[in-house]
């Protein structure tokens, strides 16, 4: 009886090969220039010829969110809610100077002038890339955000099993 | 350097030159050679690293004094 050997160096190609290249990110901020971030790198990979996934939690929800779309909660508490947590890929708030709204527009502005993409260019990139989207299901509900109030192009609405599922295949994965 | 095709990625921060780059290179048939010109440094570093992912090929970076300041030439060959 002879015993199979497997040379390492063989192995370790083989694994290399049956790996793919995954990115998982996770965006919990609705903050622009953190929702940017996030569209930089997933665009990046996905032109670098990676999978990528991106799921979209809390306040990451408002970057997919249609822009002055009203929460269609039944309750009065979350439908308050809505009205004060504004959506829209185009209408996130800076993490810092802010300012009421006015450095935001400053900064879009600027980045205007420089014609360095936006939200909501780079979500369009990311979506025309083959980039997945996942909406988290437990944060929708709780913020009566419903799916007919979110863009176009979602792939899932799913919860943490699906977003762990691509994580433990992937080889980067961030949180943002 | 010689280059079938050229893009002009002038003006564009990252990750567009990038973007450019695969959507451009797609197109190509396979040997041909691509020149895309950037004033963008970081690409002295991204277009080597995103052909080491891609597996095609880097065939040369160059670089070039203007007015508006350092323009980059980076030539790359379409290998799959």
């Amino acid at each position: 009886m002879t015993i199979a050997q497997m040379d390492p160096a063989v192995t370790l190609a083989n694994l290399q090969t049956a790996k793919t290249d995954k990115v998982t990110i996770v965006l919990l901020s609705g903050d622009m220039d953190r929702a940017m971030a996030a569209f930089i790198i997933a665009t990046g990979a996905a032109a670098m010829g990676m999978q990528v996934t991106v799921f979209f939690t809390f306040w990451g929800l408002n970057a997919i969110r249609k822009k002055g779309a009203a929460s269609s909660a039944k309750d009065w508490l979350r439908q308050m809610f809505g009205l004060l947590n504004k959506g829209g890929a185009d209408n996130l708030p800076l993490s810092r100077f802010h300012m009421w709204g006015l450095g935001t527009k400053m900064m879009q502005k600027v980045m205007k002038q420089n014609r360095m993409p936006g939200v909501p260019e780079l979500m369009e990139t990311a979506l025309d890339l083959g980039v997945h989207f996942i909406a988290c299901t437990t944060t929708m509900g709780l913020m009566g955000i419903t799916k007919d109030t979110l863009i176009e192009g979602i792939d899932q609405f799913a919860g943490v099993t699906t977003y762990l599922a691509e994580a433990k295949q992937g080889s980067v994965n961030l949180f943002i | 350097m010689y280059a079938d095709v050229k893009l002009d990625t002038l003006g564009y921060f990252c990750p567009m030159p990038i973007i450019m780059t695969m959507k451009k290179v797609k197109v190509m048939t396979l040997g041909q050679i691509l020149e895309v010109v950037s004033d963008d440094e970081g690409i002295k570093k991204d277009m080597p690293a995103w052909c080491d992912t891609t597996g095609h090929q880097m065939v040369g970076l160059e670089e070039e004094q203007t007015k508006s300041g350092t323009i980059y030439k980076a030539f790359v060959r379409k290998t799959k």
